[in-house]
């Protein structure tokens, strides 16, 4: 890997090196290290770009790393990964895709994750977006994850898109049998005339199960945002929505809940706020002494940490 | 220490909230107090910065800083305590205790702070300054971060407000130890007896203007009775209507 390439890999999976564990790093539209182990087999597919995660039953305490790095300007990238994890496991994987862009191609990554998680499992799983470079190119990044959770199995999903993503539509779906949970968490900050468009949609079908899903942003200069949160209550469940927006200077956000309760015993609760930064909080920080720019800074920087 | 010469601040055509104020203080540990309305947060506000006078000038150790910000005020070392504390969605107790400290604060640094406000580092460190948090728990935090500033004046805007009864007695005794161990002067704005009863002097602010000014012995025992006074007379009214 050459410096460009650790550099991403740095910014997305914060990794050094090779990580210890499973892993399979895809650059450029090919994988250029995979590693399996005992308990979590990785497997490429011979009819599509993409690779077969499986983790067997009772795996603990193990994680995996599956970045995608890309420098070639203009090349178009569409993966597809499932991941099978089976009963009563615990486990971290770590994805992400970093886009180094020097060109005036649009370089774009689609990434289809779908997740069968088996049941009693817990799976924690983060993804990291990240875009850089000084060409006119676009860098551009389309994410599907599609969830399906087993009787009380859990998933905790943190995604983040901090920097460098010129459009981006993220699209998550999830269906919940009984007792399952899902907690996302994401993290979203769009800069000049960036656009990102993001749809949740969960399915609670299993009695007791439950969504807990935080969309926390930033938009800046002339970006815009666009959430739909849709929720599913077709059983005994409850299901949160949460979307917490800071606007800046031009930056404009739409945040859209939809809640539907399909069954008597649903409890849907959704929260929204958007606006600027509020001036005492930007009046306390600069009685710590902090200047004005300092100040907006700590508060943007704690609100998508 | 704090000079101010001749304030005034007019919110707008028709309203003065400060009136030619002329104050000097030198003393360690100072309280404002009078009616509310009477101008006392707005002359905090003034001396940290957050408002600008219409009219005179500030001095802090010979220094005119009437035209400093906020941000050059504090560091020039005026500390000021929010009267509401403001909160925070993702910042933590430990990243404002940092930024108070100015430098890397240890667990044992912020726990000194912290347990001089009668809470535990080791629970709020990590803490979000969030709604998750109590108005008495922001209160105390708010106060800790201006023990970690450790600033040459300490303004408080009337710290007892919005605090259960339990705390304020905590919160007392966190005054009288800052008045035993900070170098700095305090300037306290506050209601209550028993803290005007640990100020060395005691100024009134009434309808924005200097009442009164002097040391505890010769301001609060007249405040007591006319307090005193006050409350006869309320509850006489009450008897009449009745």
């Amino acid at each position: 890997m050459d410096a460009i390439q650790m550099e991403l890999l740095k910014e997305v999976a914060d990794l050094d090196a090779l990580p210890v564990g499973a892993y399979n790093i895809r650059a450029d539209g090919k994988s250029i290290g995979r590693n399996s182990t005992a308990h979590i087999i990785i497997t490429p597919k011979e009819d599509k770009p993409g690779i077969d995660i499986r983790v067997l039953a009772g795996t603990k305490k193990e994680s995996m790393h599956i970045p995608v790095i890309m420098q070639e300007s203009g090349l178009k990238d569409m993966v597809y990964n499932d991941f099978h994890i089976e009963e009563n496991c615990d486990v971290t994987i770590i994805a992400g895709c970093g886009i180094h862009n020097c060109g005036t191609g649009e370089s774009r990554h689609d990434g289809i994750h779908t997740f069968y998680i088996g049941e009693n499992s817990t799976v924690r799983y983060v993804e990291k977006h990240y875009g850089e470079g000084d060409g006119r190119g676009k860098q551009v990044m389309n994410p599907t994850t599609v969830i399906h959770l087993g009787k009380n199995a859990s998933m905790t999903m943190e995604t983040s898109q901090i920097a460098g993503i010129d459009d981006t539509a993220r699209s998550t779906s999830a269906d919940l049998q009984d007792g399952a949970s899902l907690v996302v968490r994401e993290k979203i900050l769009t800069t000049g005339d960036q656009k990102a468009d993001t749809v949740f949609n969960v399915d609670l079908n299993g009695k007791l199960s439950s969504a807990d899903v935080v969309s926390r942003s930033v938009a800046r200069d002339h970006s815009r945002q666009h959430l739909i949160a849709r929720v599913n209550g077709n059983s005994e469940c409850t299901g949160h929505t949460e979307c917490d927006s800071i606007i800046i200077d031009s930056g404009r956000v739409l945040a859209q809940p939809e809640l539907e309760a399909n069954c008597v015993d649903a409890s849907l609760v959704h929260e929204a706020a958007i606006g600027k930064i509020a001036g005492e909080q930007l009046i306390k920080l600069m009685t710590l002494g902090l200047t004005e720019h300092e100040a907006e800074e700590q508060i943007i920087n704690g609100f998508l940490r | 220490m704090l000079l101010l010469e001749n304030i005034s601040f007019q919110a707008d055509e028709k309203t003065e909230i400060l009136k030619n104020i002329d104050l000097e203080i030198n003393e360690r540990f100072t309280a404002i107090t009078g009616p509310n309305g009477g101008g006392k947060s707005t002359l905090a506000k003034v001396i940290a910065g957050i408002l600008k006078p219409t009219t005179g000038r500030i001095w802090l150790d010979g220094t005119d800083i009437t035209d400093l910000g906020v941000t050059e005020r504090a560091r020039c070392g005026i500390s000021y305590a929010f009267q509401q504390p403001v909160r925070f969605k993702g910042l933590r107790v430990r990243d404002l205790m940092k930024l108070a400290a100015g430098k890397d604060t240890t667990l044992a640094d912020a726990c000194s702070y912290l347990s001089e406000v009668g809470l535990c580092a080791r629970d709020y460190m990590d803490r979000e300054l969030n709604d998750s948090l109590s108005g008495g728990e922001m209160k105390r935090i708010e106060i800790a971060m201006v023990l970690a500033r450790g600033t040459k004046l300490s303004v408080f805007d009337e710290p007892e407000a919005g605090i259960d009864l339990w705390s304020f007695q905590n919160l007392i005794r966190v005054f009288e130890n800052m008045n035993r161990r900070v170098s700095g002067n305090i300037l306290i704005i506050s209601h209550q007896e028993r803290i005007l009863n640990i100020a060395d002097r005691i100024i009134v602010l009434e309808g924005g203007k200097l009442q009164k000014t002097g040391t505890r012995d010769e301001v609060l025992p007249e405040l007591l009775r006319s307090a005193t006074a006050c409350s006869v007379l309320e509850a006489k009214m009450e008897g009449g209507n009745a």
